[in-house]
Formats: structure tokens, C-alpha cells, sequence
């Protein structure tokens, strides 16, 4: 009995230190969700989420805009540009990267949603990288050439159909790497390079862009594409031009700025609305020279000097 | 109730001590037992809730022009956002969830039982107690973890060992999962095998039996009830397991022709895609209806094996 007894207290004293830790729990909540970075002056919290091509350079910038910024704390989480899009349209974060642009109904659906109008803006660039093992010996491709190896019904499925011996293996079958159908990547992959049609199925979707460099370096007869900041010693960057006779262009910062590389593409940013208090602050910061090094920094292409926000 | 603010005194006899009890004690042992009946009804309240969500969530699609049931199961088409003509099939996705479970099942069975044989029969003391720690350790150890493993290590040796061009595949899930459900297996099933009865083992020592004959003759069918629910929910898990599958399978939507062939599961084409099916449209609901999907194949899993041991006990 007397067990019992003490039991109870201890239970009792339990149940209100969770009721007091609820409590706590749910102000805090509260606190979070109404702040949605309109501007608390002490602590603001930015909710960042998307695009997984943009998701080291937004790491970047989170880091490095705690220094310029100490009372700012920017929330950065990846999973593609379909996934920030989708959270943006939900109205649960701030800030949406993405490296495609966002569609008319995802648009419409915003504004359903939240009576805001998404508002664009453009953060840097990025050319599509064509990645292949460092010891194949292919150098150049025609976009027809990608769109054969990927489009349903395409024709090129094996090495040799591109002319290519490989060294050191038997195997002769291209070994797609593509992306998840969340990935803003694949749906630029798929507009500009597949003229919209649909994907080969059997491709191996990586539902990241960093695992799509990571295959292709671990497998000699893969062929895969992803930013070009992933680039690592392990891959090759292929030269792309338009058609055979088109001069071929490397995937560089020159090339993509005078858009002599047939599939660069820019890199956004998506808020609801025109961006205010400590939202405006931090994309006013990454348009700055100072948040256009971080872009270049992790291997991307920044705004040239002319595009930048003047300080 | 009377007695609860006044003790009386030790004369008053055999009368006191039952309602010597205070009424707020009394009171929480009430709640106690509603609380604990609660508990115990509660999963069968969140299995219907679950049930009856996800099924909200993915039966409007199916009245749905474009669609078809017929497609969706027996199509391995998978274009959720194409641009030409969405297309639903999940086929490749059962084959790749069944192809790896089963490769799983191959491996951990024979093992896990194994192991469970001999942790509970032939090993004894410290290093039993060793073995088992280091078992759940395994058991431990969370899926994404697993996942990497698989990316990165196993892939590695697959390719150099098998010369397959790609190292995440089937082969590659299947250990993984085989790695995984093992330690489920071995702490069941060294359970079920505990429970057998000392009198069963002595009786069977008394009667000139071998170790051997003890284990095959005596024990495996005095256990088969436990033995079975260790590799069923191995089977579950790996139906179920999801991070580790994604990473190391290869993620293709492609029928798999031989074990070193890329799959994608019903589950890792749940978790990469529902976060940007927007609410409500047909990629969204169709991939809720996967989940039922996946619910009624682990429905039907335990229904089996509930018959199956209905069986058993019959004979």
C-alpha cells in the first residue's frame, strides 16, 4: 500500500511536468508559426525548403548570412523543387528554392491557398552538368544524343551506339541515372531536353543530386545529370552542343553566362508575396555581392555585376 | 470509506484494514484499470483509423476518368506527372517490394532460426549473454544507417564481387533486409524456443535422444507457433522497411529479370514522392491507394500465417 501510495505521486508529479512541458510546447509552436518571418526584431526564424540542387549553395548562405545577421536563424531542408513548391503553396515556409520555374496551376493554387502571389526572384545559375565515369573516353554530346538515351522509346541504349568503347568492362548497356519526379532538375531535363515527352522507366531515380555524381562515379558504364557544382574528381563533365555540326560547349561559369551551353538554366527563389522584414533582408543579402560569392563559392554561377542588389 | 480520516485503534479488529485505503487511492487504481483497458483497445482503434485515413484519402480516385484499377495493378507504366499521358501502374513497384523481401526471407530464415537455435540450445553463460547484447545492438541500429551501408559499402563489393554494373539492386536490398530482420528473428524466435517446457528437453535426454534429434524431433515443432511469428514479422519488416530499401535498391521502376537488377519498392515510391503530390490531385491519392495497397498485402501476410498456425494446432 504504501508502494502504491508513493507510485501515485511520483505519477502525479509526472503528469503535471508533462502538462507544464505541453504547455511550453504549444506557446513555443505558436510562437514559431505566427512569426513566419514578418520581422520579430530579437529572433527570427526563416523556413527554407527545396530545390536539392540549391540545397548546399542555401546551406551556404544560411552559414555564412549568420555572421552578417546573428539574430536571423534560416531553416534550410532539401527534397526537391516540387517539394518547396508544394510547402510554399501550403503556406508553411518562407523562402521556396527551386530550379525550375514554378507552373501556372501551382501559381493558381497559391493563390487559392494563402491570396498571395508567388514572387520569383532569380539567385544565380547553374548548366545542367551531363556526368559520365572519368574513364570513359566519350567528350562531347548532342542534346539529341541525351534525348535518345532518355526519352521513352529512344533509341540509344547502349555504348557503342554513341561510339564508345568503354575500357575495362564487358558491359556495353548505358546505365541511365536520373532523378525523382519531385526533382525541379528532372522536370528541366524533361522541358528542354525531351521536348516534354516522357522518361525511359528503368532509369535509376536518385532523390538526390549529390547521389546522382555518387552513382555515376561507382559505376563506369553510367551516365547521369545533376548541377554542376556537384562535380567531383570522380566524373566527367561531357561538352554539350545543339546538333552534330554546333560548336561543343563546356559546363562553366563563361559559357553559361553568355548561354553558349545549351541547358543552363537559372536558379529562383520563390516567396509569397513581395518579401518583407527578415525575409526581405536575407534575399536582399543573397543578391548582394556578398551572398553572390557564396554562389560561386559552391561551384554555381553567379548574377553578373549589373543584376546584383547595390548595398 | 468511513475510516479514511480517522485510524482507529488496533482493537477495533479484522474490520479496518480494507477501508484503511485512502478514497484517492482507491480513485487511481479505478483510472488505472480504464487506462489499461484503453490501452489495450487503442490498437484496435488506431488500426481502423489508420485504415479508414488512408482509404479517405485514396478512394475518390477511383471513379476517376483516366483511371483505371485493372491499369494500376497491372501495368508497370509509372508516369505520375507526365505531360503526354499520366499513367498509374504499379506492378514493377510489387515486384520489386516481393522480389526483395523474398531474397531477405531466403537469407535471414535459415540464418535467424539458426542463430535463435543456438543462442537458446547449444551456447551457454557469458557468452550467450555476449551474443545477445550484441543481437539487439543490431536490432538497433536505425534503417537509414542501413540505407548508407547499403549505398555506399555493399554497393562496392556487389560490383567488384558480381560484376553486376550497378551495385544498388534486389541483391543489395535483400541483405540489407536479411540484415535487418535477423535480430527480430533470433530474439523471437529464442523466445519461443525458451518457452518450450524443461521437461519436454529432459524427458527427451532421458530417452537417449542427441542434441540434434532433440532440436529437430522435439523442440522445432513444440516451438513452430513462436518460431512462425519470428519470421513473420521479419516478412513485416521488411514489406515495411522503407529508408533502407530507397537507398540501396536503385530506386528504378523496372520488372526485375535476375537479382541484379535494379527495383523500386511500393514503399520508397510512397516516401519519394508524396511530398510534392500536391493534396488531393490523382498523383496524391493514387499513391494513398499504394498504401492500402501495401496494408492489405501485410493484411493478407498475418491472415495467412493466423491460418496456417489455426492449422497447426488442429492436427
Amino acid at each position: 500500500m504504501k508502494r502504491f501510495t508513493r507510485y501515485s505521486s511520483i505519477l502525479n508529479s509526472a503528469a503535471s511536468l508533462a502538462a507544464l512541458l505541453g504547455t511550453a510546447w504549444a506557446l513555443t509552436g505558436c510562437h514559431q508559426g505566427g512569426n513566419g518571418g514578418s520581422g520579430d526584431a530579437q529572433k527570427a526564424t526563416i523556413q527554407n525548403k527545396g530545390s536539392d540542387t540549391m540545397v548546399n549553395l542555401a546551406q551556404a548562405w544560411a552559414e555564412e548570412y549568420k555572421k552578417a545577421a546573428p539574430g536571423v536563424e534560416v531553416e534550410v531542408s532539401g527534397g526537391g523543387s516540387g517539394v518547396g513548391i508544394a510547402a510554399l503553396v501550403k503556406g508553411t515556409i518562407d523562402i521556396a528554392n527551386a530550379s525550375r520555374n514554378m507552373k501556372p496551376d501551382e501559381i493558381e493554387q497559391a493563390k487559392k491557398n494563402t491570396g498571395k502571389e508567388p514572387k520569383e526572384i532569380i539567385v544565380g545559375y547553374d548548366a545542367l552538368a551531363i556526368y559520365v565515369s572519368k574513364d570513359n573516353p566519350l567528350n562531347e554530346i548532342t542534346l539529341d544524343q541525351i534525348a535518345q538515351i532518355y526519352v521513352e522509346g529512344g533509341t540509344i541504349t547502349k555504348w557503342s551506339d554513341l561510339g564508345v568503347k568503354l575500357p575495362n568492362t564487358t558491359d556495353d548497356e548505358i546505365v541511365r541515372v536520373s532523378r525523382q519526379s519531385n526533382s525541379g532538375t528532372y522536370e528541366f531535363l524533361r522541358e528542354h531536353v525531351l521536348n516534354k515527352k516522357d522518361f525511359k522507366l528503368g532509369s535509376r531515380d536518385m532523390n538526390g543530386s549529390k547521389e546522382v555524381v555518387e552513382l555515376v562515379a561507382s559505376t563506369p558504364t553510367a551516365i547521369g545529370y545533376s548541377g554542376m557544382g556537384y562535380a567531383t574528381p570522380a566524373v566527367k563533365m561531357l561538352k554539350v552542343k545543339k546538333t552534330a555540326s554546333d560548336p561543343a560547349f563546356e559546363p562553366n561559369v563563361a559559357n553559361t553566362l553568355s548561354k553558349a551551353y545549351p541547358i543552363a538554366r537559372s536558379l529562383q527563389v520563390y516567396t509569397l508575396g513581395e518579401p518583407q522584414g527578415a525575409v526581405k533582408a536575407y534575399i536582399d543579402w543573397i543578391l548582394s555581392d556578398a551572398g553572390q560569392k557564396v554562389v560561386e563559392a559552391t561551384g554555381y554561377v553567379p548574377l553578373p555585376a549589373t543584376a546584383r542588389a547595390k548595398p | 470509506m468511513n475510516a479514511t480520516t480517522k485510524i482507529e485503534p488496533a482493537t477495533a479488529g479484522l474490520r479496518v484494514p480494507r477501508s484503511r485505503r485512502p478514497a484517492w487511492a482507491v480513485f487511481g487504481e479505478r483510472a488505472f484499470e480504464v487506462l489499461i483497458h484503453l490501452c489495450g483497445f487503442s490498437a484496435i482503434i488506431f488500426v481502423l483509423g489508420i485504415f479508414f485515413f488512408v482509404s479517405k484519402e485514396a478512394f475518390p480516385v477511383l471513379g476517376k476518368a483516366g483511371f483505371h484499377l485493372s491499369q494500376f495493378l497491372f501495368s508497370d507504366q509509372w508516369y505520375p506527372t507526365s505531360e503526354v499521358q499520366k499513367r498509374y501502374g504499379v506492378l514493377a513497384m510489387i515486384a520489386g517490394t516481393f522480389s526483395v523481401t523474398g531474397l531477405a526471407m531466403v537469407i535471414a530464415v535459415p540464418f535467424g532460426l539458426g542463430a535463435a537455435i543456438y543462442l537458446s540450445e547449444f551456447c551457454g553463460g557469458k557468452r550467450r549473454e555476449t551474443l545477445k547484447i550484441v543481437i539487439e545492438l543490431l536490432a538497433a541500429i536505425p534503417s537509414v544507417v542501413w540505407g548508407f551501408i547499403g549505398l555506399t559499402v555493399m554497393s562496392r563489393l556487389i560490383v567488384k564481387f558480381t560484376g553486376a554494373p550497378v551495385g544498388v539492386n534486389v541483391l543489395n536490398g535483400g541483405l540489407i533486409l536479411a540484415l535487418m530482420s535477423v535480430p527480430i528473428i533470433v530474439s523471437i524466435g529464442e523466445d519461443a524456443l525458451k518457452a518450450v517446457p524443461d521437461s519436454f528437453r529432459e524427458a527427451a535426454i532421458a530417452l537417449g535422444a542427441t542434441r540434434w534429434q532433440l532440436v529437430w524431433r522435439v523442440l522445432l515443432p513444440a516451438a513452430r507457433n513462436g518460431l512462425l511469428a519470428a519470421v513473420l514479422l521479419g516478412v513485416a519488416r521488411g514489406v515495411g522497411e522503407t529508408m533502407a530499401v530507397l537507398m540501396a535498391t536503385g530506386h528504378a521502376v523496372h520488372i526485375p529479370h535476375s537479382i541484379l537488377d535494379s527495383v523500386r519498392t511500393l514503399t520508397a515510391n510512397i516516401a519519394a514522392e508524396l511530398g510534392e503530390a500536391s493534396a488531393g490531385s490523382d498523383h496524391y491519392r493514387v499513391l494513398f491507394l499504394t498504401g492500402v495497397l501495401l496494408f492489405a498485402l501485410t493484411f493478407a501476410v498475418n491472415l495467412t500465417a493466423d491460418l496456417i498456425i489455426r492449422g497447426i494446432r488442429k492436427k
